[in-house]
């Protein structure tokens, strides 16, 4: 037997040390922000800052998606972020209905006569869209009552958007950069669609007060925080999980061919339109999920969440982060957004170069840009590459020397 | 020896240019069979429209024992109905192990769920372990493929073809670029595995083809210009202005 064969036969996370690796730090990051938060702990970390951590692991969440659709099947897909904010408003939905309805239900308490569920329907709706000057609810709310249904909403609205979608590009061989211009304008699409107030997501107001549970009105923000903080570490952690499986087995090897070199795939008798909506569909489920969890704490979703600009810093975070492998994107995504929420929430000192002083506010996304193309010149390989850096005893029969001739390792081993 | 694919009255132009001109051709099951012809003798687009890369504009093309019209198929159902394709430049999958390439070739189930449930069993070690050893690259099972050598890749294309264990091997140049050693391994390779299948080889180099000890098929203009053992083709007049005499 090769050394190959055995290999194969240990067990999965023998095999992955870096997902070990990733649980242990995910783990050991939820843990200490419980004990540093307000909520259970000692305090030291605002609440607010917990909600930012809680909603960067959302953001790592998606950045795995974006790779394995991405760095792994070279789908450059440059509207994710649609998934995720069909997500948020999905879970959106049922938190300001079920919230409305506690208050109007209050409100009513008073009344001589008890309300009849007409007149709760419609002062809900009015609460909910007086702002957008309408007082019915739109047909798109139907299932708004109900907690269950709108769950499965976040993922079945996003998985046959994709699934459609998808079916339609890579049926008619849409690739490369047409493929990324047709995912900007459906995410275009739908944040123009959503900015009408006859939407019946009230138009550029969008969801508010998304982070007042309903029924939990007693329980201070601080714990619901630290709630949402877990909640979002646990999905993160089964994502991480459920993209490493994928990208491990035979599936994984057969979308990194894919990658590169579709051609090839067919002639081997792999329908790659198949796998390719396959991972489309998938992974914009997992964006979707990661954005349901994101709003809440974010506490408000409007349309302009899923400008066609969010998609593409997706695809800066994993292209720094490192694509084509699932730690990089996750490194990405955590450290570009809270770089960038240092930057423009006002901390970053100015610099004052005597003639004009530098605002990081307004500079940021400049700084970004050019790292961007910084890395993708310099350092494909992002953030992640440095873990490569590392020795390690299986270097892939790797050259021992650093000339063009020198030995392979494999070589010398004879 | 029944017929296992037809091909006939097929044309194909692009731009103007007839790059297939009413071609016919037959092969059976198992048979070997060297396509030999100039540069722009259509023997590529042949091939592209067999393994339905290219749809002809006009003839037809029926595989197996059912006479299945293969143009309404797509490449990869094709290549699931039992053609295999080798390409002139190897093509394998740098970024991955051997054991990886050959894996993916295995004749199983290659629906995305089931290749997603898919985890390999003893058999198919044993099987991938084989192969191996068949092309010769069992020490090289856990580099990647881009790290071998040019006739290293040569000969795994050729293992990733009798892993897909097809019913026709379509292979386009196979000795190019190999020593002579390599190339005698590369015949012996074709030889068995033409005992049980169709195979055709496309080859510019004669004395390959002599080696082969099978049919010819000369192609030129595209269509077919002559047919027979090696020995008869050279000896065709026409061949020999054409191709052989410049």
């Amino acid at each position: 037997m090769t050394t190959a064969a055995l290999a194969t036969h240990r067990p999965f996370i023998a095999r992955h040390p870096s997902v070990l690796i990733f649980i242990a730090c995910l783990a050991l990051f939820t843990l200490l922000v419980t004990i540093l938060a307000e909520g259970f702990g000692i305090g030291v970390i605002s609440t607010s800052f917990v909600k930012t951590l809680g909603k960067t692991l959302c953001l790592c969440m998606v950045a795995l998606a974006m790779d394995l659709v991405w760095g792994y099947c070279g789908i450059l897909s440059l509207g994710h972020m649609a998934f995720f904010g069909i997500g948020g408003y999905a879970i959106g939905m049922w938190l300001m209905y079920a919230r409305t309805e506690i208050i109007v239900v209050q409100s009513l308490a008073n009344a001589p006569l008890p309300p009849t569920a007409g007149e709760i329907s419609q002062g809900i709706a009015t609460q909910i869209f007086g702002v957008v000057g309408a007082s019915e609810f739109p047909p798109i709310w139907a299932f708004a009552h109900s907690l269950p249904l709108q769950l499965a909403a976040i993922v079945i609205v996003p998985g046959l958007l994709a699934l459609v979608f998808g079916w339609l590009a890579f049926r008619s061989r849409v690739t490369g950069v047409y493929l990324s211009l047709l995912t900007q304008a459906m995410t275009l699409a739908l944040s123009l669609y959503l900015f009408q107030n006859d939407s019946g997501l009230r138009g550029n107001n969008g969801l508010s007060g998304l982070q007042n549970l309903p029924g939990l009105g007693d329980v201070p923000q601080a714990t619901v925080s630290i709630w949402f903080l877990w909640a979002s570490a646990f999905t993160l952690g089964l994502t991480y999980l459920l993209c490493a499986w994928i990208v491990s087995g035979k599936f994984g090897s057969v979308i990194r061919a894919i990658r590169d070199d579709e051609a090839r795939v067919r002639f081997l008798g792999y329908s790659v339109e198949a796998y390719k909506l396959t991972i489309f569909t998938l992974t914009a489920v997992i964006a979707a999920v990661a954005g349901a969890l994101y709003y809440p704490q974010a506490g408000i979703i409007n349309p302009a969440e899923i400008a066609p600009i969010a998609s593409i810093y997706l695809a800066v975070w994993v292209a720094i982060g490192g694509r084509g492998r699932l730690y990089g994107a996750v490194i990405g995504a955590a450290f570009v957004s809270l770089v960038s929420t240092w930057f423009t929430g006002g901390q970053a000192p100015d610099v004052n170069l005597g003639f004009y002083s530098i605002s990081w506010v307004d500079w940021w996304t400049v700084l970004l840009g050019f790292s961007f193309v910084a890395v993708t010149l310099f350092a494909p390989k992002g953030i992640g590459g440095l873990v490569d850096m590392i020795p390690s005893p299986n270097r892939h029969g790797a050259d021992l020397g650093p000339d063009a001739g020198s030995l392979r390792e494999g070589e010398a081993d004879k | 020896m029944s017929t296992l694919l037809e091909v006939s009255g097929v044309s194909k132009t692009f731009d103007g240019f007839k790059a297939i001109n009413n071609l016919s051709f037959q092969i059976g099951e198992p048979e070997m069979r060297a396509v030999i012809g100039p540069n722009g003798a259509g023997k590529t687009t042949f091939m592209d429209i067999v393994t339905g890369k290219t749809k002809p504009d006009e003839g037809t093309v029926l595989f197996g024992e059912k006479s299945r019209s293969l143009l309404k198929l797509s490449e990869s159902q094709i290549a699931q109905a039992g053609i295999g394709r080798k390409f002139q430049r190897p093509t394998v999958f740098e970024d991955q192990s051997v054991a990886d390439n050959l894996m993916m070739a295995l004749k199983k189930d290659r629906s995305p769920w089931a290749v997603l449930r898919f985890r390999p069993a003893r058999d198919d070690h044993d099987a991938v372990a084989k192969l191996a050893e068949e092309i010769g690259l069992t020490d090289q099972l856990p580099r990647k493929s881009g790290e071998l050598s040019h006739g290293q890749k040569q000969w795994l294309e050729i293992g990733m073809l009798l892993a897909q264990d097809p019913r026709l091997l379509l292979v386009d140049a196979p000795a190019a670029g190999m020593t002579p050693a390599e190339r005698e391994h590369t015949t012996d390779i074709l030889v068995e595995a033409a005992k049980t299948r169709a195979v055709v080889v496309v080859e510019h180099d004669m004395e390959f083809v002599r080696r082969l000890n099978c049919k010819v098929t000369v192609l030129h203009e595209g269509s077919v210009l002559a047919e027979g053992s090696l020995d008869h083709v050279t000896a065709n007049e026409k061949v020999i202005e054409v191709y052989l005499g410049r």
